[in-house]
């Protein structure tokens, strides 16, 4: 029976060290350093990824991704918060890297890394959103930016007796007048289907093209009903969606994957990145039907992103070393030919790979300089650490118009209340 | 020899303490504080409480979760009810209704919330599909309260209702029929048989199936965020946010642990009200028919 008692003991302590015990660690035998990267969406370092474990013997990479954006970011947090688990290389994207700079004490701090000679491969203001305001630490290193452009179906615009070439289409829309116009003579054409998929994107495009701030100035202070570019932004969209151009379709819900494939919307604000997802789910065949025309307006970047490298990573030089590989000229363009994740670095940009890419999906479109040119004419937009909440309310609020729910006046009145309880906690 | 009983319940309280009540506690504690993405700011006492009082979209979350409470409970525990009486009639093939019905629990909440949410799409779903025959317009399900409500609650029905008509059942069957025959000696009929007989004595089956949906539905969490497209927001007017889901937005997006964790003890102390007074209820219902 004392046998019995003392093997319960030991099965019990054993299961429990078990279930306790972390993963394995990296480093066995043969001094293999195993650096694990963590993205979302698609980054397009599959080959750059090969191509650097094949000039360094010594290491091995993991990439792990997950696909959406929404779920990443909650995860980063949770990694970064419990000390584990960020790997040794995390994209951080525009919007939560603003937050986490709050603290930039969990991220290595790339200019002990040498990454101060890279300052002149990336557009200035890229590079200055990712340094902390003393300019004494850098935290990350920019990838892309999600330059502008607007994809449009050149079947639906024919069928509605609208030009399909993408020249004269930029004609259409130099201003978002132009385009409010032209969704109305689309929908007076009777083709059934509507303008655009919903109104959170197109506000968001106008709002980055308002001036160099949005909802925060730059002493984080809230502005959201003071700046007169949200109101324009706000307004412009409510007549878009009050001239019944919006398919009302939430983005990345099965139905709006859907309507890429059926043609359930003629046009949609394309970012850089969002063309392989238009690729992807309009499929084999509808190639050719997808156009991409210059977005209205001037420029505008919407989203982009970093790779940083965690504190607590157990090798920080390596993953210093792998995050400038990925984010110089040569892996940006590497990446463009990829996933079309527009680069961040001048040099890139100029980088004939670049300027003169077509994308054969999208009728051969010259990606390169419809993007580039959004790229080269924006102004950097300062957003501030609570630029999500307060833009979710916002779109919260745009939905609740487009399903009838609200008012105009009282979504603008709500969306502001919010912001302020949001901000003033 | 004194020791082993408590050696081989003692793996379950070791987890327990170290995954359910050290949690609860440490929560507790952090509920007090004033805790967000950049670190522990120190103690502020019972703000985050006092914060969480007036916040309408926390009481708007409670309205949602009592709501949903409601129409994912009286529907399912009545039709659950119906069901079992019908499963304890001798019909034919029924085995296989008896599993048949329990089929649906075996399925993925997430596959279930994912493929409802399809159905109840506003353009391309069955269900909109069906009610155009008859003339109804396309209902955008989730742009209302009344609608999400119903549309959410449906998922939670298709699912629980063989479970409990089986508990019940199970309840049923051990009920004496003796009973029955001098009943049906006496002149009544079978839906009397039943409201007189069957359903005062399966009292605890209906007691141990009211607590566990209780519990269920105040944590409502991934049928309403999967209905939502992992909105976490419950809809752009919030109109199906559970509580569940709102603590979840404001721990893990707005990194606010602090008035999260609130949110969390805010949760486990209504669950812990309602609990009593299921137990007062019970207890009293008990005494009479014992």
């Amino acid at each position: 029976m004392r046998l019995g008692k003392a093997l319960a003991v030991t099965v019990a302590t054993a299961l429990l060290a078990v279930g306790c015990g972390g993963n394995a660690t990296d480093d066995a035998a043969g001094g293999t350093v195993t650096l694990t990267v963590k993205t979302f969406g698609q980054f397009g370092y599959d080959d750059l990824v090969t191509q650097y474990e094949g000039s360094h013997p010594g290491i091995k990479i993991k990439q792990e991704n997950i696909a959406k954006l929404a779920d990443y970011t909650p995860k980063l947090q949770q990694w970064l918060t419990a000390g584990s688990g960020a790997g040794d290389v995390v994209a951080l994207e525009e919007g939560i890297l603003v937050k986490l700079m709050g603290k930039p004490d969990q991220f290595v701090n790339l200019l002990d890394q040498g990454a101060g000679d890279l300052k002149a491969n990336f557009l200035e203001w890229k590079w200055n959103q990712a340094l902390t305001p003393d300019g004494k630490k850098l935290v990350g290193l920019g990838t892309d930016i999600g330059a502008q452009g607007m994809c449009y179906r050149t079947d639906l615009f024919a069928k509605a007796g609208l030009p399909t070439d993408r020249a004269k289409v930029g004609e259409l829309w130099p201003t978002w007048d132009g385009y409010l116009a032209t969704g109305k003579r689309f929908a007076a054409a009777g083709a059934g289907v509507s303008f655009f998929d919903t109104a959170g994107p197109v506000y968001q495009n106008i709002l980055m093209q308002q001036g160099d701030q949005t909802y925060f100035d730059r002493e984080n202070k809230l502005i959201v009903d003071t700046n007169p570019g949200v109101r324009t932004a706000w307004d412009q969209t409510i007549k878009m969606i009050d001239a019944g151009l919006s398919g009302k379709i939430q983005m990345w819900s099965p139905a709006w994957n859907a309507g890429f494939k059926q043609g359930s919307f003629a046009t949609i604000p394309c970012p850089a990145w969002m063309l392989g997802v238009i690729k992807d789910q309009a499929g084999p065949e509808n190639a050719g039907k997808w156009d991409v025309a210059r977005v209205p307006g001037e420029g505008a970047v919407r989203g982009g992103s970093f790779l940083a490298v965690p504190a607590q990573s157990k090798h920080p030089k390596e993953a210093a070393e792998l995050a400038k590989f990925l984010t110089n000229p040569a892996g940006q363009t590497a990446a463009f030919k990829a996933k079309n994740n527009f680069p961040s670095s001048p040099q890139a940009i100029d980088d004939p790979a670049v300027s003169s890419a077509v994308n054969t999906y999208f009728n051969n479109a010259p990606v390169g300089k419809i993007f580039g040119q959004s790229a080269k004419s924006l102004q950097p937009v300062y957003l501030g650490p609570d630029n999500q909440v307060v833009g979710d309310g916002i779109g919260d609020a745009l939905t609740a118009v487009e399903q009838g729910k609200l008012k105009p006046d009282e979504a603008w009145t709500k969306a502001i209340s919010d912001a302020k309880r949001a901000v003033e906690k | 020899m004194h020791g082993s009983p408590y050696l081989f319940i003692a793996p379950f309280f070791v987890l327990f303490a170290l995954f359910g009540f050290f949690p609860l506690l440490y929560t507790a504690w952090v509920s007090l504080r004033s805790w967000d993405l950049t670190g522990d700011a120190g103690f502020v006492g019972l703000a985050n409480y006092s914060r969480l009082l007036s916040d309408p979209d926390f009481w708007n979350a409670m309205l949602n979760t009592v709501g949903l409470f409601v129409l994912s409970t009286v529907p399912q525990l009545f039709f659950a009810l119906v069901i079992a009486g019908l499963l304890n009639r001798p019909i034919r093939a029924l085995m296989l209704f008896r599993l048949g019905v329990l089929a649906p629990i075996v399925t993925s909440v997430a596959a279930v919330a994912i493929v409802f949410g399809q159905l109840y799409s506003r353009d391309a779903g069955l269900v909109n599909g069906v009610l155009g025959l008859f003339d109804v317009g396309p209902i955008d399900w989730q742009a209302s309260k009344g609608s999400s409500w119903i549309a959410v609650a449906s998922m939670v029905n298709w699912r629980w209702t063989g479970y409990n008509a089986l508990i019940y059942l199970a309840a049923i069957q051990a009920i004496p029929k003796d009973l029955y025959e001098a009943a049906q000696l006496d002149g009544a009929g079978a839906i009397k048989q039943f409201r007189a007989i069957t359903v005062p004595l399966i009292r605890p089956a209906l007691i141990f199936t009211v607590v566990m949906s209780t519990i269920g539905g105040m944590q409502l969490f991934t049928e309403p965020l999967l209905f939502g497209q992992g909105d976490i927001s419950g809809g752009s007017l919030r109109q199906f946010q559970t509580v569940a889901m709102y603590m979840f937005e404001q721990s893990f997006q707005n990194f606010d642990y602090g008035y999260g964790s609130a949110i969390a003890w805010m949760i486990f102390l209504l669950t812990v009200v309602a609990g009593i007074a299921n137990a007062l209820i019970a207890r009293r219902l008990r005494g009479g028919t014992q």
